[in-house]
C-alpha cells in the first residue's frame, strides 16, 4: 500500500440543473464551494453535515467518480481530476470506498467468496486461486470468521453489520492507502455500530489505513476521527480537532448539529 | 423485596393486548414466531416507545396492532381489544369501520408509503373517501379544504397540496405521510421508525412535530424505533423488545439510571456524548436468536454478560424491576423475587 497524502484544494462542484430561472438561464447549484483539507497517511478525518451539505459529492471527487468544476484533488503525486480510463482504474486500487447501505452495495446474486475475488482478479489481477485463498485472509481481517463458513454465503443470509464488513472487506481487497466511508454505520443497529467502528479504527492502526470518514453522526465521527470539517450548504463553516470542536463549537450549525443528537443521558445530565 | 411497582396509568386503557403471537409462514413447514405472547396495555393519550433491534418483531407488533399484516405474516393467537372491541377477530367492513377514529400507521419511508403518481392532495382525498360515513360526501373543494387544515397541523404550506412525492424532501413527504395519519382523527396512531432515513437535523424536526401534535391532540402514540436516544427523549413509558418478547416496560426517565434488563443496559451502553472527555462506545456480541428455533430459556441468554444456569432453561416473565417490569431471572433474584431451580426444572 502506498503511504501517501491525499490533498484536496479550493474544491468547487457547480451542477447545472435541466430547469431555467426567471431570467431564462439554467438554474446552477453550488453543491460544493471552495473546500480546502489534506490527509496524512494513516490519518482519519471527518466531514460531517445534514443532508444536502455537500459531504457526499466531496466523498465522489475524492474517489474520481465526480471531476471538480474547480480546485484539484492530488494523492501523492497524482492528479485525481485528471485520470480517465486506466489511471483511474490504477488510482481506485490507492483509493477504495464504503459506502452507507450494505443491502444496496452488493449483488444479491453473488456469494461474498465471489465478490471478494472481482477486485483480486480486476484490479490486483491474482488468479483464481490465490485470490481465493486472499479471500480468507480478508474475511478473517474484518472479522468475518470462521472464513470457510462466510465465502459461498449470498448477502441475504447475512445481517447488516456482517454486510457491512464484507463491503469493508472488499474496499481492503486491494490493500488502498485510504478509505472513503460515506455513512457506513447509519443503516446498521446501534448494537453493531461500534464493532463496525472499531474495525475501521483496528484497520488503520495495523495497516496504516487513511480514512475519509462521512456522516450526519457526531458520535460516530468522535469515535473515528481525529480531525473534522463541518459543513453547510457546501461550505466548511467549522474546522478543527474532533474533540475540541465537538466539545467547544465555535459555529452555531454545529451546536445545532450537537443539540440534535438521540442521547439517552442528555436529560440526566443537564 | 421489590420496590414497589409505580401505580399505573391513571386513565383507562386505550387497547389492551393480551397474549399475541405472530407467525411468518414463508414456505410450507417454515414457521418463524416473530411476536410470542405479548401482552400490552396503551392508556389513553399516553406516549409510548417500542425499541429492538431489526428483526426482534417491533414493527411485526405494530402491524399486527393496527389489522395490518399480511401474509405470509398472520395473527396466531391472543386478543387485541381496541376501546372495548376485539379487534383480533374481525374482518372487512367492520376492521374498516374502526379505522375511522380508531387506530393508524405511520410508515418508516414516506416514499414507500405514498403513491408516486398521485399529488398530495389526492392522497388526503382518497382517505377520506374510503372512509367516509355514510352519507357523508368529500367532493373537491371539501377535500382541498380538509388536506389544507391537515397540512398545516405537520407545518407544511398549502401549496404542498399540487405535488408528487418525488418533489419532496424526506422530511416532507414524513410530514405528509403524518397528515394523512391524522385525516380520520385516530384515537391511536403507531409510528414505525418515523425519523429513521432522515438526518439528525430534520429527525430532530419531525419528532419535535410529532410530540406537539400528540400533546394537543391527545392521541396515544406508539413510537416504534430502533434507536433508544430518540425513544427516551419523546416518549413517557419505554417498552424494550427482544426475540419476539417484551423484556423491559419503564417508565422513560427511569431508564436512564437504576436497574435494568441486561440487554437494555447493553443498548444504552451503545450511546455517548460526543462531547465528553472520553468516549467508549458499547456494542453487543453476537447476533439475535434464529426464530424459526423453539430454544428453551431467555432468548438473551447467549449474548448476556450475567448469564446463570437457570437463564438457559427457563423463559422468564416480567416481573417488577424498580419502577417498572424487567423479564430477566438474574434481577428478580437480585430483587430478592423467587427464582425457579434448575435442577427442579429439569
Amino acid at each position: 500500500m502506498s503511504a501517501e497524502p491525499l490533498v484536496v484544494q479550493d474544491v468547487t462542484k457547480v451542477f447545472t440543473s435541466r430547469r431555467r430561472g426567471r431570467d431564462g438561464r439554467r438554474l446552477r447549484v453550488h453543491a460544493v464551494d471552495g473546500v480546502s483539507f489534506e490527509i496524512a497517511p494513516g490519518a482519519a478525518v471527518g466531514l460531517v453535515g445534514a443532508s444536502g451539505s455537500g459531504k457526499s459529492t466531496i466523498a465522489a471527487m475524492v474517489t474520481g467518480a465526480l471531476r471538480p468544476t474547480s480546485g484539484s484533488v492530488r494523492f501523492g503525486g497524482v492528479d485525481v481530476t485528471a485520470l480517465r480510463g486506466n489511471g483511474l482504474r490504477g488510482y481506485h486500487r490507492d483509493v477504495q470506498m464504503v459506502f452507507q447501505d450494505p443491502y444496496g452495495a452488493l449483488n444479491p446474486l453473488h456469494t461474498v467468496g465471489y465478490t471478494l475475488t472481482r477486485p483480486l482478479e480486476n484490479l490486483l489481477g491474482l488468479s483464481a486461486a490465490d485470490a481465493a485463498a486472499r479471500v480468507d485472509e480478508l474475511l478473517e481481517t474484518v472479522g468475518l470468521t470462521p472464513a470457510r463458513q462466510f465465502a459461498p454465503k449470498l448477502p441475504h443470509q447475512l445481517s447488516g453489520g456482517q454486510r457491512q464488513r464484507v463491503v469493508i472487506a472488499r474496499a481492503l481487497a486491494c490493500e488502498p492507502g485510504l478509505i472513503v466511508a460515506d455513512e457506513p454505520v447509519s443503516m446498521l443497529d446501534v448494537s453493531l455500530r461500534s464493532g463496525v467502528l472499531r474495525l475501521l479504527a483496528r484497520l488503520r492502526e495495523e495497516h496504516g489505513l487513511s480514512l475519509l470518514y462521512i456522516t450526519h453522526d457526531l458520535l460516530s465521527a468522535r469515535v473515528v476521527t481525529d480531525e473534522i470539517l463541518v459543513l453547510s450548504g457546501g461550505k466548511v463553516v467549522e474546522r478543527g480537532v474532533t474533540k475540541e470542536v465537538l466539545q467547544h463549537p465555535r459555529d452555531p450549525y454545529t451546536e445545532r448539529l450537537l443539540d440534535a443528537v438521540p442521547n439517552p443521558y442528555a436529560e440526566a445530565e443537564t | 423485596m421489590s420496590a414497589p411497582v409505580e401505580s399505573p396509568r391513571q386513565a383507562p386503557p386505550l387497547l389492551t393486548a393480551r397474549g399475541v403471537d405472530v407467525v411468518y409462514e414463508p414456505a410450507r413447514g417454515v414457521r418463524i414466531w416473530s411476536v410470542r405472547g405479548v401482552d400490552l396495555d396503551l392508556a389513553q393519550g399516553e406516549f409510548v416507545g417500542l425499541v429492538g433491534e431489526s428483526g426482534c418483531g417491533k414493527s411485526t407488533l405494530g402491524f399486527a396492532l393496527t389489522r395490518l399484516l399480511r401474509p405470509p405474516a398472520r395473527l396466531d393467537g391472543g386478543s387485541i381489544e381496541f376501546d372495548g372491541t376485539d379487534i383480533a377477530t374481525l374482518t372487512g367492513e367492520a376492521l374498516r369501520r374502526q379505522r375511522r377514529g380508531g387506530f393508524a400507521l405511520v410508515l418508516q419511508s414516506g416514499m414507500n408509503a405514498l403513491n408516486p403518481v398521485r399529488t398530495v392532495e389526492h392522497h388526503v382525498r382518497d382517505v377520506l373517501r374510503a372512509h367516509a360515513r355514510p352519507g357523508e360526501r368529500w367532493d373537491r373543494p371539501a377535500a382541498r379544504e380538509r388536506a389544507r387544515e391537515l397540512l398545516a397541523m405537520v407545518e407544511l404550506d398549502a401549496d404542498v397540496l399540487g405535488r408528487y412525492p418525488h418533489e419532496l424532501s424526506g422530511g416532507m413527504r414524513q410530514r405528509v405521510s403524518i397528515a394523512l395519519a391524522l385525516a380520520l382523527e385516530p384515537r391511536l396512531i403507531v409510528f414505525d421508525e418515523p425519523t429513521t432515513a432522515l438526518d439528525v437535523l430534520v429527525q430532530k424536526a419531525v419528532m419535535g412535530t410529532i410530540a406537539r401534535l400528540q400533546a394537543e391532540r391527545g392521541f396515544t402514540a406508539l413510537l416504534i424505533s430502533h434507536d433508544l436516544g430518540t425513544v427516551l427523549e419523546a416518549t413517557q413509558r419505554t417498552l424494550v423488545m427482544y426475540a419476539g418478547r417484551i423484556v423491559e416496560d419503564s417508565p422513560s426517565d427511569a431508564l436512564r439510571t437504576g436497574s435494568h434488563h441486561p440487554y437494555t443496559e447493553a443498548l444504552l451502553a451503545c450511546y455517548a456524548d460526543p462531547r465528553a472527555d472520553e468516549v467508549t462506545l458499547g456494542g453487543i456480541p453476537g447476533s439475535p436468536p434464529d426464530l424459526s428455533l423453539d430454544d428453551p430459556g431467555c432468548p438473551f441468554a447467549p449474548r448476556c454478560a450475567y448469564v446463570q444456569d437457570v437463564c438457559r432453561v427457563v423463559d422468564p416473565e416480567l416481573t417488577p424491576l424498580g419502577r417498572g417490569r424487567a423479564a430477566c431471572h438474574v434481577r428478580a433474584a437480585e430483587a430478592g423475587l423467587p427464582v425457579p431451580e434448575v435442577e427442579r426444572v429439569r
